[in-house]
């Protein structure tokens, strides 16, 4: 299996990709890790004249903490984020779900920002980044600006990256108080995109009621979605079964999953069901250990 | 457990010698035929039908050849100048290697791009294929449609065709067994299917084709289990036009895996052939994995079985009934007198006298083959049926399926036994087998826990599998492939200084032979198998054999070598009396030397003897150490498992766990030790996948769904439990060295044991039988229309 | 549509024109002409290509050879050293890790990686880290023992036995 054949570029400097970028149009295409868009050319479903790399740019690599929030550059590796402490610490859900995305080889050259940018909601990360409240921080030539992660996915294989822009960073804030969060997903097998995932992420306040709830799910819905309503289920409250049970049966009625392999939506909807309790159940232990 | 005849030094059977063959692979340095670059060498692309059923109207040639580096585009019609558009198969069926108007499956090859690099080839295909106009068809899909009036007449070019049906075949006692069947207190039935599935050996199919114009001299580097066969099949094809069998050399260097996928003759190998003879240089062609995939096939049987016995759990007769899917042609590799291959053992391991099966054989519009996946021709449906069914019945009775099925064993006295299809099987000893897996997961335990998980709403299930397999095809007077007997050879030269090289008529894609065939004449011999060089898979050198599939190297091969080197022996025994001036009689053997009886010290070594058989050997005795063997075994041999599977189940989302999988294998006198045990690891992953994950999936106008490694499931590491294995061992007794032939076990006794376990952990429900694979979303749908999942599950009281 | 590279394989220098879209795999087995790393699928799910980039496992299929412009590859061909075989080598010989040896080139660069990140791992640790290279005739139990055998030397320790273990 062999590419169709394209120019290739490796800037060094954001700028300079910036400027390949609005040279070239959309006859290019952004590589960050190929992890996604490399497969898809060797069998030639994506055919781009030219790739641009931006492997080669300074400063897309860093992971930090500061301001009460966690910012991840656009170009970090999924094995950084498993491997990291300080994340991993916080946000465990990070471990959850590295583990089962792909393989270990995949992650040590899929990005975070492509595992985002790739808008597809069979990937992992977007639920997690619903769950935790993520913004995204795009640039282009001109300007950055900085996107909720609820508006970032628009529909299949698209998302609020727009021609010329180039997704820098992500930010997850972290809460001040008690917090927890988890992921979990059903695979056919290790390595397989998800037949359902649930990313739950929980805040809660000294009494021990939940002051926030996110709610992410995989590959349950044309995209990345939140189950809000389950997420209502569980503010204000303090998380007992039967809420866990409400929620888990709402975020199992709220998404649309669509019948293919891996099953039909009445199965698919029982694992969401099953996860978001196990989730949140996961997410409530970590947030009151 | 397993004793050895000779020193550690010496290395012969029993010995856990550490393999010869990995320091080149650990290294890197294995020679796969994609490893192969010749001068000059071309490369070829193929591009394939995407539909099922469809007329060509045309082939635009020139998009194809438009592009930078593409010297050729073959199709169909172009071999038909040459009489080379179609083949024949092992079955003696016929297969096109392009089609010249019509093309009977999804992605069937169409035409051939020759370039000059793989890119180029690519690019080649990826140009040409919107330059191929089909008029489209409505395929047969569902191989119980095939045979209605208004389907349409798939292989009008078959002369005498009338219908869909390829063949009929049937064996047992009808009459009688439907006797039994009517008169029975009990009769269990159950419909199954053992799905499409391939072996996917982790290395594709290639060839890299070389015709020397000059000396009309064809050498093709190849992935074949079985390269004397097709050199003689390419001889057959081919001799019209001057490639007759003494001008062929196939060349199968290292194989990544075969497991029966790489016996046959593939049209891609044939095209080539043809593009090197047409062009004059070495043509390469590479299969991509999804081509791989969706072009060939194992299994794929409809099998109706039930079972009659009594209300105490006798079991008295059994009755099969398959439709088998064979695709557009009848691929597979079986014996001739042998359609359904062995299918016949599926009587099993029990002792009872009347059974009838019958099979039809239907043509569709799906890709040909049913070649096996790693088991002896059709065993592995056999004993998926048997073993599932005899649960059944153990189910209906209320027995415990352990207890039934050692009542109805044939006793270890009874052998040698008469089955009811036709076969003798050589000896076993069932009950020892199931004692020890019994044993080993403490099985009356697993029963109670089994009861108390239940109540808690746990899915918890136990399986078995105690299977009968027939291995080693086979004894010339019934088994031939395309009319070619059915033995198999090895030659052993021992140099003068005692080291040695053997060369064999079959080809290891990981079995090991290059250490153990070195270790059966290192025990026969006394040579030390670190001192004897083994080859096979090169026509030019070794002697004449069938190849390396269905578990037949050892009982065959392995055989010939057993008795080539006792032919040496016999030879070095001559010399000995002759240097020790005392009559043959008076001799001694101990492994690596002849001695004089009572007087040990009075010896020669088998290295001097060599040296003397070629520095001072009796006058009028022939000079040199040589001997070869054709092997043509005088029954099969029939290796027999006890295997157990404990599974966990997820009341939630049905995934479930193989928490514990236990086999003893009897595969008689063991060569090497370590190297069964891992045949019989790597044969049991085989068999959960399978039964859990596996199967090629069509939809309604004959498009494979899941043609790549994302959605075929080969299972990782971690979906493959860690195996508990152990052996007992009741040795052939017409087998030269008491060995049966382990490779392919597992893969047939595996499937239904799991099977079995996760319907046992399903039996609360009301559920008796599911397909393999058993996934988790199966056990869904089984559940959900049972009516159990309105609410959650709870407990059941058992 | 071509570019200039140099790839530092094995310690060794390859500078080469390649077109954009050669695959590092292609670049290793055809250009450099190591052909130790094989390719086992179409879609990046086999692992048969597993090789090193500055020392983290890779599949090479998925790599463009521009992409590692100026970075160091190792093969399997590059395990061994004068001083003999790396311990992952001999794990997998003396374990009986491999039959076919197809998968075995990469299925031994990732265990090195694993080792590097985790030198004493648990069977379960052994059997995700090694979830993307797929082997078809071993069964992984096999694997799993020459990972531990590898690790106990690379950490000296005792070495586990080597006989196979059958329930009796
Ligand atoms: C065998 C296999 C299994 C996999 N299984 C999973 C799985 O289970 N779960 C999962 O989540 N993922 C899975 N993946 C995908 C993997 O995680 C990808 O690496 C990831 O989705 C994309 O990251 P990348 O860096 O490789 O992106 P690339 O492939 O380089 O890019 C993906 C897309 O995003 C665009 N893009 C990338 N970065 C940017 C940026 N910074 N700004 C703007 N656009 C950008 C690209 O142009 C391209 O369209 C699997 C991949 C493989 C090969
Ligand atoms: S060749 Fe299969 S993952 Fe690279
Ligand atoms: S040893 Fe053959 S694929 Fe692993």
């Amino acid at each position: 299996m062999i590419p169709a054949n394209f120019d290739y570029h490796a800037p060094s400097t954001l700028d300079e990709a910036f400027k390949l970028l609005s040279e070239l149009g959309d006859e290019a295409k952004i590589l960050a890790g190929g992890h996604s868009l490399i497969p898809m050319m060797k069998l030639r479903f994506a055919e781009p004249e030219h790739l641009v790399d931006l492997g080669g740019i300074p400063g897309l690599n860093t992971v930090s903490m500061e301001n009460g929030s966690l910012h991840i550059g656009a170009m970090v590796k999924e094995a950084e984020l498993e491997h990291n402490a300080e994340v991993t610490s916080k946000f465990p859900i990070f471990t959850d779900a590295a583990k089962l995305i792909a393989d270990p080889q995949v992650r040590n050259f899929g990005t975070l920002g492509g595992n985002l940018a790739h808008g597809d909601a069979a990937n992992d990360q977007p639920a997690v980044m619903l769950a935790l409240g993520a913004s995204v921080e795009i640039t282009n030539a001109e300007e950055k600006r900085t996107v909720d992660i609820n508006d970032f996915f628009y529909g299949f294989y698209m998302t609020a990256i727009q021609e010329g822009e180039i997704l820098t960073n992500i930010s997850i804030p972290v809460p001040a108080g008690k917090f927890g969060n988890a992921y979990s997903k059903i695979e056919r097998k290790v390595g397989d995109y998800a037949t359902g995932g649930v990313a739950v992420a929980l805040e809660l306040d000294d009494s021990g009621v939940c002051t926030r709830a996110g709610i992410g799910l995989t590959n349950v819905n044309p995209t990345p979605m939140r189950a809000e309503r389950s997420e209502a289920a569980l503010v204000g409250k303090v998380i007992d079964a039967a809420a866990i049970a409400e929620a888990a049966q709402m975020a199992s009625e709220d998404c649309n999953p669509s019948d293919d392999l891996r099953g039909d939506s009445d199965y698919k909807r029982r694992v969401i069901r099953s996860l978001t309790k196990k989730m949140i159940a996961k997410a409530l232990e970590r947030a009151q250990a | 457990m397993i004793q050895c005849k000779t020193s550690k030094e010496i290395g012969g059977m029993g010995h856990s010698v550490k393999r010869k063959e990995d320091d080149r692979f650990v290294h890197g340095k294995g020679t796969y035929v994609d490893d192969i670059q010749l001068k000059g060498m071309l490369f070829m692309d193929i591009a394939r039908s995407p539909y099922a059923y469809a007329k060509i109207k045309n082939i635009n040639k020139d998009l194809a050849m438009a592009v930078d580096g593409v010297l050729a585009v073959i199709t169909g019609k172009d071999l038909e100048q040459y009489n080379l558009h179609w083949m024949p198969t092992l079955m003696s069926d016929t297969q096109m290697v392009l089609p010249t108007d019509t093309v009977m499956h999804q992605g069937q090859e169409v035409a051939a791009i020759i370039a000059t690099s793989r890119e180029a080839a690519r690019d080649g295909r990826e140009a040409l294929v919107p330059g191929i106009e089909y008029e489209v068809m409505k395929p047969i899909v569902d191989p119980f449609k095939a045979l209605d009036d208004d389907a349409p007449l798939l292989r009008p070019d078959k002369e005498g065709q009338k219908d869909n049906q390829a063949w009929h075949w049937e064996v047992g006692q009808k009459e009688e067994t439907e006797k039994i069947f009517a008169e029975a207190d009990v009769v269990v039935k159950e419909q199954m299917h053992i799905p499409r599935i391939h072996v996917a050996s982790i290395e594709t199919c290639g060839i890299v084709a070389d015709y020397d114009k000059v000396q009309n001299h064809l050498t093709t580097h190849l992935t074949t289990q079985a390269p004397h066969a097709i050199r003689t099949v390419i001889a057959l094809v081919a001799g019209h036009v001057g490639l007759t069998e003494e001008k062929i050399r196939v060349i199968a260097h290292d194989i990544g895996g075969g497991f029966g996928g790489k016996v046959p003759v593939f049209p891609g190998y044939v095209i080539a052939i043809a593009a090197t003879f047409l062009i004059g240089k070495p043509v390469k062609w590479i299969e991509d994995r999804s081509d791989n995939l969706t072009n060939s096939f194992a299994r794929d049987y409809h099998i109706t079985a039930e079972m009659a016995g009594t209300k105490d759990g006798k079991i008295l007769a059994s009755r099969m009934k398959v439709l088998a899917d064979h695709g557009y042609t009848d691929g597979a590799a079986n014996p001739s007198k042998f359609p359904t291959g062995m299918f016949s053992i599926g009587t099993g391991s029990y002792d009872y006298k009347h059974a009838f099966m019958e099979a039809d054989a239907i043509y569709t519009n799906k890709p040909p083959g049913g070649v096996a996946y790693r088991c002896s021709f059709r065993v592995t449906e056999a004993v998926h049926a048997i073993e599932r069914i005899t649960d059944r019945f153990a189910l209906e009775i209320g027995k415990d399926p352990a207890e039934l099925r050692s009542e109805n064993f044939i006793k270890k006295e009874d052998f040698p036994w008469q089955s009811p299809t036709g076969w003798e099987y050589d000896s076993g000893d069932y009950q020892a087998g199931l004692d020890l897996a019994m044993k080993t997961v403490e099985y009356d335990k697993l029963r109670v826990e089994q009861k108390a998980k239940w109540k808690e709403g746990k899915l918890m299930g136990i399986g078995l599998s105690t299977f009968t397999e027939i291995v080693g095809a086979g004894p010339s007077k019934d088994f031939d492939i395309l009319g070619i007997k059915m033995f198999d050879s090895a030659e052993i030269r021992v140099h003068p200084t005692g080291k040695a090289i053997a060369r064999f008529g079959t080809k290891s894609q990981g079995q090991g032979h290059e250490t153990t065939y070195a270790q059966i004449i290192a025990e026969e011999l006394g040579i030390p198998s670190k001192d004897i060089q083994i080859e096979e898979g090169d026509t030019d050198p070794a002697p004449y054999g069938l190849g390396t599939y269905a578990s037949r190297s050892t009982p065959t091969a392995g055989a010939a070598a057993a008795i080539a080197a006792r032919k040496l022996r016999d030879k070095a025994k001559k010399i000995a009396a002759y240097l020790l001036e005392v009559s043959e009689d008076d001799l001694e053997w101990e492994p690596g030397k002849w001695f004089v009886k009572g007087a040990p010290e009075k010896a020669k070594t088998i290295q001097e003897l060599v040296f003397a058989a070629y520095t001072n050997h009796p006058q009028g005795m022939e000079g040199g150490f040589e001997a070869t063997h054709y092997y043509d075994p005088p029954n099969l041999t029939f290796p027999s498992g006890a295997y157990i599977c404990v599974v966990d189940i997820d009341p939630d989302t049905f995934e479930i766990k193989v928490r514990r999988f236990v086999a003893i294998d009897d595969a008689g006198h063991i060569i090497n030790p370590m190297v069964a045990q891992g045949q019989v690891h790597g044969g049991l992953t085989q068999g959960i996948a399978p039964a859990m994950y596996e199967e090629i999936i069509y939809d309604e106008d004959g498009n494979a769904l899941n043609g790549t490694l994302m959605d075929y499931l080969v299972p990782t590491a971690v979906e493959s439990p860690n195996w508990e294995t152990g052996h007992t061992v009741t040795p052939s007794p017409h087998h030269p060295i008491g060995a049966k032939g382990i490779g392919e076990s597992p893969t047939v006794g595996a499937p239904p044991a799991i099977a079995n376990a996760i319907i046992d952990a399903l039996r609360p429900y009301g559920i008796t039988h599911l397909d393999i694979p058993i996934t988790p979303y199966k056990v869904f749908k089984a559940l959900k229309e049972k009516g159990v999942l309105d609410k959650d599950i709870t407990g059941f009281e058992a | 549509m071509t570019k200039e590279i140099t790839v530092t394989i094995n310690g060794e220098e390859h500078t080469h024109e390649v077109e954009s879209r050669t695959l590092l795999v292609h670049f290793i087995r055809e250009i450099a002409e190591l052909t130790g790393t094989h390719i086992g699928c179409d879609t990046s799910s086999c692992g048969a290509c597993t090789i090193l980039i500055d020392g983290k496992s890779a599949k090479s299929c998925t790599i463009l050879a521009v992409q590692v412009n100026g970075k160091n590859v190792t093969t399997v061909e590059g395990l061994a050293t004068t001083e003999g075989v790396h311990p992952i080598q001999e794990g997998f010989k003396e374990n009986h890790g491999l039959h076919c040896g197809f998968c075995t080139s990469g299925m031994m660069m990732r265990c090195v990686e694993l080792l590097e990140n985790n030198p004493n791992p648990t069977e379960e640790e052994i059997r995700w880290g090694i979830s993307g290279n797929l082997c078809r005739c071993t069964g992984y139990n096999n694997i799993v023992k020459a990972v531990q055998y590898a690790g106990a030397k690379l950490r000296g320790d005792e070495l586990p036995s080597t006989e196979p273990v059958f329930v009796e």
